[in-house]
């Protein structure tokens, strides 16, 4: 029955459906960014947003979620545009070039927030809740506006989703194609910047860079199409808005922002460990196989081209241990010992002088 | 061989001067090189041989200059020009297939709104057959070995259809059955009169490849037919004292090229 309660709660109804909603937006904006190796961009653009949502205030007075967004979308696209201008003409690197504006921004922001903490205005209550966001404050008109902007966001993608994907693989190439890859380029950068403005009342502008990398890069695990990647992006961005929500509300007073970049990072955690192909423990098995597999080969094809010498007779313990494999496997037996010191009495039972002429045959062939 | 035909110029460019950080990187390069050859472009390193193709594209901003393709500016005959890429250029972990990359090729001809259907797989699929790569169309691009990824690259711009194609090193890093296919395939084209202009790093091959060469360094040292340009004193201003080494091999070298 807590089930049913909670799924009837208002607050809980708009957090969830704002955490989806940012998942929605973030993951496949987040795949073009990580493709197009601006992971941070979305860090940097989200810092700026800071020091707009505080003049928005100063200028409107109020929390008015229209002049927030106006104010983050300017001073976040201006981080972004300075960042691009500074790499292109001075010698400064990206990183550099994105660490600088991040942090004059951000810091830009929080002396306009303790100015307006200063000023003692009513209304101000909460304006520091935009650095790690309150979900439980979204109202209904919010979501509204997030939902708009997702679509617009989303329906864009879709109908130049040909000149994003090109643009992000081969910009160069682009160009020759007669593509205007300055426009492509500046709105795949802006349409980050909205998402940031769907995150900003959920997870707040400090934590908003993880839930544009963590979905794409755990979406990148998984999929082999730049289309399945958006697709999985996005889920994995809505499963941890959504269960970052729940289980903030379950706990009661768990932030709810911290949570959902939570999850999203235990999803790419499992993702970075599992995915099929990618995947680290994949990694690790295939090298033991392979290499298991060549110790295999090596020991039949030592055995049977040096049986006549008994001093090629291996005694390490790996392969040992090999050796015992091989006999439990029928391809080995061992006689008593020889005569000769270090004759381990190791030979080849008639499948395992089959197997090794395989073995032979296929290396003398690879070799020539 | 091919036919020069002196009428018809495939390329022509005047007065291109490039610079990177006040350094002239291409100084005032005047050049034509007429249609249906296999042109190659040779210098030393630094010499600007990437920077002029890539100037040539608008991918490089230049001080001045004008180029014109096959009579007209390059900016009215994009539809025209193909271009392949250093293989090194893009990251080759994007989520996509060999054969997605090929129909990349024939974005410009779709227009803005248009997406590829099963007439552009089918002809992408067709260019993947021509470089030998027809079986690996659905494979992973990182999973594609360097010579592969360059016969993809190779194919990408065969679909564009285009008359005149830029490459730029194209035989960089492949072993020499890659470079053998692609060099027919190369040469395949030159003789459907197309225009190849090919950055060309390997002075031991130039003689047996090419039919028309360009010797740069950061000035046009000489342009024109391959056996005019390709001596010993053009090749000793272009590369100053690095080509000691080449003079004991110059008779070994030009008998090599006499094969066809």
């Amino acid at each position: 029955m807590v089930w049913l309660e909670l799924l009837s709660d208002y607050t809980f109804q708009n957090v969830v459906i704002g955490a989806s909603l940012l998942g929605l937006i973030s993951g496949p904006l987040g795949c073009f960014a990580v493709l197009r190796r601006q992971s941070l961009l979305g860090d940097a653009i989200s810092h700026a947003a800071l020091p707009g949502i505080c003049l928005s205030f100063i200028i409107t007075g109020s929390r008015d979620i229209g002049g927030i967004i106006m104010g983050s979308l300017i001073t976040g696209s201006a981080a972004a545009l300075i960042m691009l201008v500074l790499t292109r003409l001075s010698r400064l690197k990206t990183d550099a070039a994105l660490g600088a504006c991040l942090s004059i921004f951000f810091a830009v922001g929080i002396v306009l927030l303790t100015y307006i903490q200063s000023t003692n205005n009513a209304s101000q209550g909460g304006l520091e809740a935009f650095l790690f966001g309150q979900a439980a404050a979204t109202l209904r008109s919010d979501l509204w506006v997030m939902g708009s902007i997702t679509l617009v966001t989303l329906v864009l993608l879709a109908v130049f989703w040909k000149q994003a994907k090109l643009v992000t693989f081969d910009a160069e190439y682009a160009r020759t194609l007669g593509m205007p890859i300055t426009v492509i380029e500046a709105s795949l950068t802006a349409m980050v910047a909205l998402a940031v403005v769907v995150g900003l009342q959920m997870v707040g502008v400090i934590l908003m860079a993880a839930m544009i990398v963590a979905p794409a890069a755990a979406a990148r695990q998984w999929s082999r199409h730049l289309g399945g990647m958006l697709t999985i992006a996005a889920g994995v961005g809505i499963v941890s808005g959504v269960s970052g929500a729940t289980i903030s509300t379950l706990s009661r007073g768990l932030a709810t922002g911290p949570l959902i970049v939570l999850t999203a990072t235990v999803i790419v955690l499992i993702s970075l460990a599992l995915a099929p192909g990618r995947g680290l423990l994949w990694g690790v098995i295939k090298h033991y196989r392979q290499k298991s597999a060549l110790q295999k080969q090596q020991l039949l094809y030592a055995l049977y081209k040096h049986s006549a010498d008994p001093s090629c007779a291996p005694s390490t313990l790996g392969s040992r241990r090999m050796l015992n494999k091989l006999k439990q496997q029928g391809y080995l037996s061992r006689s008593p010992r020889g005569t000769t010191p270090g004759d381990d009495g190791w030979g080849l039972t008639a499948q395992g002088q089959a197997e090794a002429r395989r073995v032979v045959a296929a290396f003398e062939e690879l070799a020539s | 061989m091919a036919i020069f035909n002196p009428t018809d110029t495939a390329l022509s460019i005047k007065n291109l001067t490039v610079s990177y950080h006040n350094q002239p990187v291409l100084w005032d390069i005047d050049l034509d090189i007429p249609a249906g050859v296999m042109a190659g472009i040779v210098g030393p390193n630094g010499a600007g041989k990437s920077t002029l193709i890539k100037s040539l594209l608008g991918l490089v901003p230049s001080l001045s200059g004008e180029v014109m393709v096959h009579g007209r500016p390059y900016a009215t005959q994009r539809k025209r020009v193909g271009y392949v890429p250093q293989r090194s250029s893009v990251d080759w972990d994007f989520p996509t297939t060999a054969l997605d990359v090929v129909t990349m090729g024939l974005y410009g001809r779709l227009g803005w709104l248009k997406r590829p259907g099963q007439k552009e797989r089918h002809e992408a699929q067709e260019a993947l057959e021509m470089v030998g790569m027809s079986a690996l169309a659905e494979r992973q691009i990182s999973q594609l070995s360097g010579g592969q990824q360059q016969r993809v690259f190779l194919a990408r711009a065969l679909v564009q259809q285009a008359d005149v194609y830029f490459l730029d090193e194209p035989m960089a890093g492949v072993d020499a059955t890659t470079e053998r296919a692609i060099i027919d395939i190369l040469r395949r084209l030159r003789d459907a009169g197309k225009t190849l202009i090919v950055v060309h790093h390997d002075l031991q091959t130039v003689r047996t490849y090419f039919d028309w060469l360009l010797l740069l360094n950061v000035r046009v040292i000489a342009s024109g037919k391959a056996e005019e340009v390709f001596k010993i004193d053009h090749l000793r201003q272009a590369y100053g004292g690095q080509i000691a080494l080449l003079n004991d091999n110059e008779s070994l070298m030009f008998s090599a090229s006499k094969v066809k």
